[in-house]
């Protein structure tokens, strides 16, 4: 293992490589882009094991992808955005047939206007495509999620999205820790080769069919799902052993210790937010001196038995549901899934959202101001969201 | 005279009979012959299209061979991704045939095509032309020709534009090898599938298969219609290599006015004198053109009295 100063789509690029991706097809959109010129440039000079291709759209990146997941080979796509959202129907699709695929989306708002603020509504907007979600908090965690995830998608045989905000995360350097080969071998075992697509007898596959056929591999999907939060835990656990990085479904901070003895309130937050949260945090006085910080990382499935138990505490008074989204006419979307899981659950307390929606960055004063609106009594405006950005 | 061209068609079926096609379906003996040729072990891809219910509904199957769907605009990727992905596990022999529509190829999965073609990708594409939508009801596509009525062109508002001619697009991406072939002449059809499954790189067969059903005409015109496509230089049989050398498969012997098609075809009944005019003189001309590329005379003698 080595050091590396790495941005999220140069880590992207590398872990795709030590998972020794077959076939990686993806269509360039910022700020995705770098990670496609990478993994074209490393096949260019022969130090890639699979083949890159170039197609003329993401919804041709995405069908390729499916293609060759259908093969037998393991398949990598990636995009954001407007790439995203043109790939939708083929999202479905890959969920549907149960293939293996890992996808990178680098967050980024979707249009009108043009936009290329990191607005997560892209990925969310995906989340009943029946794709599990990562959402990345670092350049490490990027790294290591992408291999992951390849070991999670055959154990399964449902795809996985792992997004992380554009350019704060995609295009930010850190210094990471770049596993060797033999590590990345040694947690993920060779590609299943072929499965699906054999000669050796007539198929007619994905013919059309009934309710009662669609019905039942609808359950079994649901089932399946359900069952992944335990099983990337155990995952988790072998990951560690091998790499020394242990990722939890969700991350919590100032959550034992003094600290946690006088905690009222917890902020939730994603992505790379979470890290402005957790440095910025000690340094408020008042409301944010008593807070603690929970980070979903796995979105879907949402590991609601998780949240419950960390979130339905007699001392938790009030959430702070932070969202870089917004379901018009609704609210942010994390906010929603977390009040659908904490009704009818023990927690007694209030929950507010703070909403990023465009991409807003949070800086620690941004932070400071929405936590004052919230001792205020909450939102000013009677829409129930402290925003961002102010409309006036 | 008619030329049948009937070839040597191997006596095996890889189609069986209890299909989901109605009386007379064109696509249906396109694929009972191509099949023949591309055997039991090909892939074969297929977007929403007639065939995505002829092929059968679960659990049946009428090809004795692997058949793939996948959502409409998408067949060219995903069979070049099939492709692509077999050799990354090390079948490099398997071949993937795309059996796609003339609205999956001509309307919704057109830059997907031209995606696949320019690179070249090493898979066969064919695409089945019955002239419209017609697993959807008979809607109009670029491929329904000009004068013809449908769900979405209902009389009096006849489609106004001519025919997209797809082979044009094709052959401008210089792809190794491009052919027209029609139901009506089996052994034209199965030689250029065998060529096809020789060649290497992007392969493109455009197949006239007539709809009974979306044509209005009697279901035993199916072959009779096809053929007549071919007599009246409608849809002239042809053979492109590298994007530059035509080889015309078949040249009519003597001049058949459009007319003798025409005649009996519902979807015809609203044409008018002009407009059939209009319609003969774009199919003398496109027929100039394509002799010229080849190299041959264009010329065709009027019928002997
Ligand atoms: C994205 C999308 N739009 C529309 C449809 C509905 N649809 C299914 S098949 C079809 C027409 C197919 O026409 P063609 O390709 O000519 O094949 P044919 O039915 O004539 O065999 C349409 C419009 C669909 N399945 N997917
Ligand atoms: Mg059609």
């Amino acid at each position: 293992m080595k050091s590396k100063l790495l941005n999220g789509n140069e880590a992207a690029a590398l872990a795709v490589k030590l998972a020794r991706a077959q076939v990686v097809c993806a269509y360039p959109i910022t700020p995705q882009t770098s990670l496609v010129e990478s993994i074209a440039g490393m096949c260019a000079r022969g130090d890639f094991p699979g083949e890159f291709v170039n197609v003329e759209s993401e919804y041709s990146a995405l069908a390729y992808t499916i293609g060759a997941s259908y093969a037998g080979a393991r398949a990598f796509t990636a995009t954001s955005s407007q790439g995203l959202a043109y790939m939708h129907e083929l999202l479905h699709w890959a969920a549907g047939a149960r293939l293996p695929i890992v996808m990178v989306n680098a967050s980024r708002a979707l249009g009108a206007p043009w936009s290329l603020e990191p607005d997560q509504l892209d990925s969310l907007a995906q989340r009943d495509t029946g794709w599990l979600q990562f959402y990345c908090a670092d350049v490490q965690e990027i790294l290591d999620t992408i291999i992951f995830s390849f070991r999670l998608v055959e154990e399964t045989g449902i795809p996985c999205m792992v997004v992380y905000d554009g350019f704060v995360l995609s295009h930010t350097h850190e210094v990471v820790e770049l596993p060797g080969q033999e590590q990345a071998d040694a947690f993920l075992p060779a590609p299943p080769g072929r499965t699906a697509l054999r000669t050796d007898r007539p198929q007619n596959i994905q013919a059309v069919t009934d309710y009662r056929y669609v019905s039942r591999v609808l359950q079994r999907r649901h089932r399946d799902m359900l069952k992944v939060p335990a099983l990337i835990q155990s995952l988790a656990q072998e990951y560690a052993d091998i790499f020394g990085r242990n990722y939890p479904l969700v991350e919590t901070y100032r959550w034992e210790g003094a600290k946690w003895e006088e905690t009222e309130a917890v902020i939730v937050a994603v992505g790379s937010a979470a890290q402005t949260v957790k440095s910025a945090l000690p340094s408020f006085s008042g409301q944010g001196d008593k807070m603690g910080l929970l980070r979903i990382r796995l979105f879907r499935p949402l590991p609601k038995k998780e949240i419950i138990s960390l979130l339905a505490q007699p001392r938790i008074k009030k959430v702070v549901i932070i969202d870089r989204d917004l379901s018009a006419g609704t609210g942010g979307i994390f906010a929603q899934e977390l009040r659908a899981v904490l009704q009818g659950s023990p927690f007694q307390g209030d929950i507010y959202e703070l909403n990023l929606a465009g991409g807003v960055d949070l800086t620690p004063n941004l932070l400071h101001r929405g936590l004052a609106a919230l001792d205020r009594g909450g939102d000013d405006d009677g829409s129930g969201i402290i925003w961002g950005v102010d409309l006036q | 005279m008619i030329h049948t061209l009937v070839g040597d068609i191997p006596r095996q079926e890889f189609m069986l009979s209890g299909h989901n096609g109605c009386q007379g379906c064109g696509p249906a003996l396109a694929v009972r012959h191509l099949i023949k040729i591309s055997g039991p072990e090909a892939i074969i891809v297929i977007p929403a299209s007639c065939w995505s219910i002829i092929s059968g509904v679960e659990p049946f199957h009428s090809l004795k061979t692997v058949v793939l769907h996948c959502p409409f605009p998408s067949a060219a990727a995903t069979g070049a991704g099939i492709k692509t992905g077999l050799e990354a596990v090390g079948d490099m022999r398997t071949q993937v045939i795309v059996l796609a529509g003339d609205g999956a190829t001509f309307d919704i999965g057109l830059q997907g095509l031209s995606g696949v073609a320019e690179r070249n990708e090493d898979i066969i594409y064919v695409c089945y032309d019955n002239e419209a939508y017609m697993n959807t009801g008979t809607q109009r596509s670029s491929a329904s020709p000009y004068g013809s009525l449908s769900t979405t062109t209902p009389a009096p508002a006849a489609k106004s534009s001519p025919k997209k001619d797809i082979m044009k697009i094709v052959e401008a991406h210089e792809v190794p090898y491009a052919a027209t072939a029609n139901i009506a002449y089996p052994g034209d059809l199965l030689a250029k599938m065998r060529r096809a499954m020789q060649v290497k790189g992007f392969r493109f067969l455009h197949i006239f298969t007539p709809c009974m059903q979306g044509w209005g005409s009697p279901i035993e015109h199916t072959v009779k219609l096809a053929r007549l496509a071919v007599l009246t230089r409608l849809f002239p049989l042809y053979e492109v290599e590298n994007g530059e050398h035509y080889r015309l498969s078949y040249i009519p012997e003597e001049y058949l006015p459009v007319q003798a098609y025409l005649e009996g075809q519902k979807r015809f009944s609203s044409l008018q004198e002009a407009e059939l005019a209009q319609m003969q003189k774009r199919i003398d001309r496109a027929w100039r053109a394509l002799c010229q590329k080849a190299g041959v005379d264009p010329v065709i003698p009027p019928p002997k009295a």
